[in-house]
């Protein structure tokens, strides 16, 4: 039996009944009833409209007119080296591979985790981990407020779950690789991905979406994160889903006294992507990176949502986003810094930069600082710009060629993202990307 | 090897330099002086090849090619070099990487392979320890938080490693204490031969007390308008340039 999923006839409602039947953990009271309060939300909230300034740059019309089938199975038609251009060379990997939003355990390898240290499917996870489960689950991510995440928590069924207890380092990478294979009809899939580190914790979390076919389909993805006293993580995010396809994301990141994250994300693929990135510096003393690049072109749209929340005392945080657009590509940044009234002594910074490759690409770029304590530093920037003629004009008269030139500058812009990221592996395979980006636009340009 | 006949330029409209003439050989040391806004930096802008200066009568060759038909990269790998009066900074490209790309393109220009890394090590450390130049000036990115004496050491420095045969120094002198003026002149004479030629612009006398021209003339609206030995900057730095204008203005009258 399909279902899908669409806002005539009340669809989003019935297809949640027929959903709820056979998902997983659907006899657990409390997922019951989270995913039931999730669904109310949703059909109270409806999708957003660019008259809510959140959205205000970002239409979500195509999906919200739009109908999507909940596939049943899409399994069986990826093979191990279908994953191999997706996969970061010279590192010995923890992979949880998922096709269509739902786990494959032929595909999948977690061989290599130190004692103790949990990493499952979500939909397994529910059965064999239900007190950290039910503890954390849906208790970060805002599904009473936000409409993706209300609609992401009501039909999640699978994902990522990784527990990381006290005071252990996960030397290698974890990837989530998720793989959309998708049908002629367009499809949704809710990837939902809980992360919890205890205290004094170590690892790098790589999310990946990825697709093999050029369709349309609908990823509405949700991580919680959750970071114990004194641990560093890592999390990156890959976008690289098809052209055609719908991508939002949400990371809300839960902080600790004394931890610290950096989150990179890179955007590439989708047609209409919003990236959500909101951590909570919770305890004292916490330390955020959010590092991103994202790059669109032809008619892509990616609006990049960043809300970094301080509520204790003595902490940093960075915000670094820069994005190139090419075509008539439209692009969106809105970061956003709220300082509490006892966040005294926060230190909050916040860069936007952005690299117009062509007259008709577009871009909004929106800070916004809500401070409510008072012994406080916040600064922010953006600029927007064409390749800059003086820096051109400077390596020509050095004797490098015009060509030459301009890819040099070109990516000493997109080093500066790749810069911070700590995981070499990773960095090289999202220097591939971008290298591959820039070689495509070439060719296009000289047919 | 460099003439020029009857340069006139506009910027943005309007006509900067008005007739300017001016040959240097081989070996010669020019020294280009003027007060504001006589079109030094034009001239120097325009050898180089910036897009924006619009030659609209006269000529230049260099070396027996014509030089306004070369882009400013070819200019570059057939040997002229210019230190730029604000040198630009370009973050995220280290200086080692622009400077190896850079010679490595004047070399595939003139048909030589590219230097292996360790070869372009070896010769770069050379050249650092006349510009004294750190480890650390290298690894950061082109001009990118460097001082403003750090930033013209670099520019020399660039001149040193790609050997040009014409060095234009766009008031390379400005804003430098006496140390490091003494390095930048030291660079600019470590390179000097029968080979090669200078041109260097400046506002001041003071420079030339290290690098010892051959030949000094005044710019003054857009033409030279007095020659002379090295002398003659002594005189200008004595005058101030009041009595050339009003020369000028007697002989035209």
């Amino acid at each position: 039996m399909s279902i899908t999923l669409s806002e005539k006839d009340n669809g989003y409602i019935e297809g949640f009944a027929g959903f709820e039947k056979t998902a997983p953990g659907g006899s657990l009271g409390w997922l019951k009833s989270i995913r039931e309060d999730a669904i109310t939300k949703f059909s109270e909230l409806g999708f957003p409209t660019p008259q809510d300034e959140d959205w205000r740059f970002t239409n979500v019309a195509p999906i919200a007119r739009g109908s999507f089938d909940i596939l049943q199975n899409g399994q069986g038609k990826v093979s191990a080296s279908d994953l191999k251009p997706y996969q970061f060379e010279g590192e010995q990997i923890n992979e949880l591979v998922f096709i269509n939003g739902r786990y494959s355990t032929e595909l999948s390898t977690t061989a290599r985790l130190p004692k103790g240290v949990i990493v499952l499917n979500l939909a397994e996870a529910i059965d064999s981990e239900q007190d950290i489960l039910e503890e954390n689950l849906a208790k970060y991510a805002d599904f009473k407020d936000e409409a993706f995440t209300a609609l992401n928590t009501a039909f999640m069924e699978d994902g990522g779950f990784i527990y990381i207890p006290k005071g252990t380092v996960v030397e290698e990478p974890i990837h989530l690789l998720y793989i959309s294979t998708s049908g002629e009809t367009p499809s949704i899939t809710n990837p939902r991905n809980l992360i919890i580190a205890e205290d004094n914790c170590q690892a790098n979390i790589i999310e990946h979406y990825v697709s093999l076919d050029e369709n349309i389909y609908f990823s509405n993805v949700v991580t919680e994160m959750v970071v114990g006293e004194n641990s560093s993580l890592g999390h990156y995010l890959l976008e690289l889903e098809s052209k055609k396809a719908f991508n939002i994301s949400t990371l809300r990141v839960q902080q600790a006294r004394s931890s610290n994250i950096r989150s990179h994300s890179v955007l590439l693929g989708g047609s209409l992507v919003r990236n959500n990135v909101h951590p909570v510096l919770a305890g004292e003393g916490c330390d955020s990176l959010i590092n991103g690049l994202f790059m669109s072109t032809h008619r892509q749209h990616m609006d990049n949502y960043m809300k970094v929340e301080h509520a204790s005392p003595h902490c940093d945080s960075r915000q670094l986003y820069n994005g190139i657009l090419d075509g008539r590509s439209r692009g969106v940044f809105h970061g956003r810094i709220i300082v509490h009234e006892d966040a005294q002594k926060t230190d909050a910074k916040q860069t936007n930069r952005n690299l117009l490759l062509s007259d008709h690409a577009q871009i909004d770029t929106k800070p916004q600082l809500e401070i409510y304590a008072d012994d406080v530093k916040c600064t922010h920037g953006a600029t927007i710009g064409q390749i800059d003629e003086n820096a051109l004009f400077y390596l020509r008269s050095r004797g490098i060629s015009k060509e030459a030139s301009r890819d040099i500058i070109l990516n000493a812009f997109t080093n500066e993202t790749l810069e911070s990221m700590t995981v070499d592996s990773v960095k090289n395979y999202c220097a591939n990307l971008i290298t591959d980006w820039f070689n495509q636009r070439k060719l296009a340009q000289k047919s | 090897m460099l003439e020029i006949k009857n340069l006139h330029v506009n910027v943005e409209d309007q006509e900067i330099l008005k007739g300017l003439n001016l040959k240097v050989n081989k070996g010669e040391v020019h020294s280009i002086m003027g007060p504001n806004g006589s079109g030094k930096s034009t001239l120097a802008q325009v050898l180089a090849g910036r897009e924006s200066y619009k030659v609209t009568e006269g000529e230049i060759i260099f070396e027996g090619k014509d030089l306004l038909e070369l882009s400013p990269e070819d200019r570059a790998c057939e040997g002229i070099f210019m230190a730029f009066q604000y040198p630009v900074e370009i973050p995220g490209v280290a200086n080692t990487y622009l400077l190896r790309e850079a010679l490595n393109s004047v070399r595939k220009y003139r048909g030589e392979e590219p230097l292996k890394h360790i070869e372009f090590v070896k010769f770069a450390k050379e050249k650092m320890k006349i510009m004294d130049i750190g480890d650390n000036l290298l690894k950061r990115g082109v001009n990118e938080g460097f001082s403003g004496g750090e930033k013209k050491r670099n520019e020399i420095f660039q001149m040193q490693i790609l050997e040009p045969k014409l060095s234009i120094l766009d008031e390379t002198d400005s804003g430098l204490d006496i140390d490091a003026l003494k390095v930048v002149a030291g660079g600019v004479n470590a390179l000097r031969s029968p080979e090669r030629a200078f041109l260097i612009i400046t506002h001041y006398q003071r420079l030339l007390d290290y690098i010892v021209p051959d030949f000094v003339h005044v710019l003054v609206d857009g033409k030279i308008v007095k020659s002379g030995g090295k002398e003659l900057a002594y005189e200008l730095e004595d005058r101030g340039y009041g009595w050339i204008e009003e020369e000028k203005t007697a002989a035209n009258s």
